[in-house]
C-alpha cells in the first residue's frame, strides 16, 4: 500500500468508525462529563460567592458592633462624668452644710457659755455675798460676846450717829 | 537520570527484537532497510514478529465490494505462499491478489472497492476501544458520585476535558464554543491515542497514515463550512474593504484557502507522525547495515532519545491538530462588530 495514497478501507473505517464512537462518547462520556463539571463549577461559584456574602456579612456586624461598643463607650463615659459632678455636688454641699451646722453649734455653744458663765457668776456673786454675811456674823458674834467690845460698838455707832 | 535513561533504552530494544530476524535473513542493504517502509505503510496483515524463519502474523480480513461481484469476504491468507507467507500476483485467489507491495489488484483489471480490514484499521478499533472505555468509565464516576472531585479514569480525563473546553475550544472558538467541545475532546483524544499506541512496538502507524488524517480533516473542514455565518462566507465570496476589480483574485484565493487549511491539517499530522516512526526505524536499521553491537548501543541509545521526543511530539500534533480545528470552527461562527475588521 502506497504511503501517500489514501486507501478506500482505511477511509471507510476511520469515517464510521470514528463517526460512532463520536455518537458514543457525545451521548454517554462527554455529555455528562461536560454537564457534571459545569455543575461542579457553579456549585464551586455559589460556594466561593456565599462565602463572600457571608464574610461581608460579619465584616458588617464586626463594624455594626465596634459602632456599638463605642456608642457604649461614649454612654458610659458621660454616664461617669455626671455621676462625678453628682458626687462633686453632692461632697461641697454636704460641705457647706457641714460648715453651717459647725457654725451654728459653736454659736449655741458660745451662747450657752455666756449664760452659763453669767449664772456662775451670778452664783459666785451670792456665795460671796453670803459667806461675806456668814463671816461678818461669825465675827459679829465673836466680837459681841463680851460687854466691853458691845460697848465699844455701841460708842463707834453712836459717834457715826453723832458725826451725821 | 542517566539510570532510567539507560533502563528506558533496555525498554526500546525491544524495537531491535521485532526488526531483528526480519533484516538479518535480507540479503542486500535495500532489504536491511525495507522494514522500516513496510511497518510505516498499512498491510493486509499485521505482522508480530519473526522467530527464525517463522512469521508470527495476525490474518486480517479482506473485504471487496465490485458492482458485479457485490460483497465478497476473504481472509489475508488466502493470497499467500502458505510456506513463505509471501504475497504476489502467482497466489491470486478467487479472482484478486495482493501483490509484493500489498495492493490489492483484480486479475481481470475490473474495478471494485476495498473495504479490507487492514492493520491500521485494527489498530483505529484498539484505539476507539480503549478511549470509549476510559471515557465511558470517566464519565461514569460522574454518574455514580455526582459533581464530585474526579478519582481514577475521571482524574485522568478531566483535566484534559478541562483544557481542552477551556483553553483550545473557549480561547478559539469563541462564545459559541460549547457546541463543539465533545467533537474538539474526541479528535484531541483519538489523535493523541493513536499517537502514543503507534509508538510501542509492533504497533502500527495510524495517525501517520494519510487515509485517517484525512478523513479527520474532511470531518473538520465539513464542521467548519457547515457552521459557517453570514460573516464567514461574505469573508470569502464578497472579501470586506477590497476593491471589485481585485476580488477577481481575492475570492478564487479565499476559495483556495478553504481547502488548504484542512489539507494542512492532514499533512501536518501525517508527516510529524510518519517521520518520526522513520528517524526511529532508521536509527535500528543502522545497526544491521553496519552489523556492530556499538552501532547497535549507540543507536538504542539515540532510539530511547527520539522516544522521548516522540511522546513530546505526539501530545504536540494531537495538541496542533484540535487547536487549528477551533481555530477554524472560530473564524467560521466569529460575529465581526466590524465589517473592515480584517
Amino acid at each position: 500500500m502506497d504511503l501517500i495514497t489514501p486507501g478506500s478501507g482505511l477511509i471507510f473505517w476511520q469515517l464510521f468508525g470514528f463517526l460512532g464512537l463520536l455518537f458514543i462518547l457525545i451521548k454517554f462520556a462527554w455529555k455528562p462529563m461536560l454537564a457534571a463539571l459545569e455543575e461542579r463549577e457553579s456549585s464551586i461559584e455559589n460556594a466561593l460567592k456565599s462565602a463572600e456574602i457571608a464574610r461581608n456579612e460579619m465584616a458588617n456586624l464586626k463594624a455594626e458592633n465596634e459602632k456599638l461598643l463605642a456608642e457604649a463607650r461614649l454612654e458610659r463615659d458621660t454616664i461617669l462624668k455626671k455621676a462625678q459632678e453628682a458626687s462633686n455636688k453632692m461632697i461641697e454641699e454636704a460641705k457647706t452644710e457641714a460648715q453651717k451646722q459647725g457654725a451654728q453649734l459653736i454659736e449655741n455653744a458660745k451662747a450657752v457659755i455666756e449664760t452659763e458663765k453669767k449664772a456662775a457668776l451670778a452664783d459666785v456673786k451670792n456665795q460671796v455675798a453670803a459667806l461675806t454675811l456668814e463671816v461678818t456674823e461669825k465675827l459679829l458674834k465673836k466680837n459681841l460676846s463680851d460687854d466691853a467690845s458691845q460697848k465699844a460698838l455701841v460708842d463707834e455707832f453712836v459717834k457715826d450717829l453723832k458725826l451725821n | 537520570m542517566t539510570r532510567k535513561f539507560l533502563v528506558l533504552s533496555l525498554l526500546f530494544s525491544a524495537f531491535l527484537l521485532f526488526n531483528a530476524p526480519q533484516s538479518f535473513a535480507a540479503g542486500s542493504e535495500e532489504d536491511k532497510t525495507s522494514f522500516i517502509m513496510h511497518h510505516v505503510k498499512d498491510s493486509h496483515e499485521w505482522h508480530i514478529a519473526t522467530f527464525g524463519h517463522t512469521h508470527v502474523t495476525l490474518p486480517l480480513p479482506v473485504i471487496v465490494y465490485s458492482s458485479d461481484r457485490g460483497l465478497e469476504f476473504f481472509s489475508s491468507t488466502d493470497f499467500q505462499n502458505h510456506e513463505t507467507h509471501a504475497f504476489g500476483k502467482e497466489y491470486a485467489h478467487e479472482g484478486y491478489y495482493i501483490d509484493e507491495h500489498d495492493h490489492l489488484g483484480r486479475v481481470d483489471g475490473a474495478s471494485f472497492i476495498e473495504l479490507s480490514i487492514t492493520k491500521n484499521v485494527v489498530m483505529m478499533f484498539i484505539v476507539m476501544i480503549l478511549l470509549a472505555w476510559v471515557a465511558l468509565s470517566a464519565a461514569n464516576h460522574y454518574k455514580k458520585n455526582g459533581a464530585v472531585a474526579p478519582k481514577g479514569a475521571a482524574a485522568i480525563i478531566e483535566p484534559i476535558v478541562i483544557f481542552v473546553r477551556d483553553e483550545i475550544a473557549q480561547k478559539s472558538i469563541g462564545p459559541k464554543y460549547k457546541k463543539f467541545v465533545p467533537y474538539l475532546l474526541t479528535l484531541f483524544l483519538f489523535i493523541w491515542f493513536g499517537n502514543l499506541l503507534g509508538l510501542l512496538p509492533g504497533a502500527a502507524n495510524m495517525t501517520g497514515n494519510i487515509a485517517v488524517t484525512m478523513t479527520l480533516a474532511v470531518l473538520t473542514f465539513i464542521i467548519t463550512n457547515v457552521n459557517g455565518n453570514k460573516d464567514y462566507w461574505k469573508h470569502v465570496f464578497a472579501t470586506p474593504g477590497v476593491p471589485i476589480p481585485m476580488l477577481l483574485i481575492i475570492v478564487p484565493v479565499e476559495i483556495i484557502g478553504l481547502f488548504t487549511k484542512p489539507f494542512a491539517l492532514m499533512v501536518r499530522l501525517f508527516v510529524a507522525i510518519t517521520a518520526g516512526h522513520i528517524v526511529i526505524l532508521g536509527f535500528i536499521a543502522l545497526a544491521f547495515i553496519f552489523e556492530s553491537y556499538t552501532i547497535g548501543v549507540v543507536s538504542t541509545l539515540m532510539v530511547t532519545f527520539i522516544n522521548i521526543i516522540e511522546l513530546l511530539v505526539a501530545t504536540i500534533q494531537a495538541y496542533v491538530f484540535t487547536l487549528f480545528t477551533a481555530m477554524y470552527i472560530g473564524s467560521a461562527v466569529a460575529e465581526h462588530a466590524h465589517d473592515d475588521h480584517h
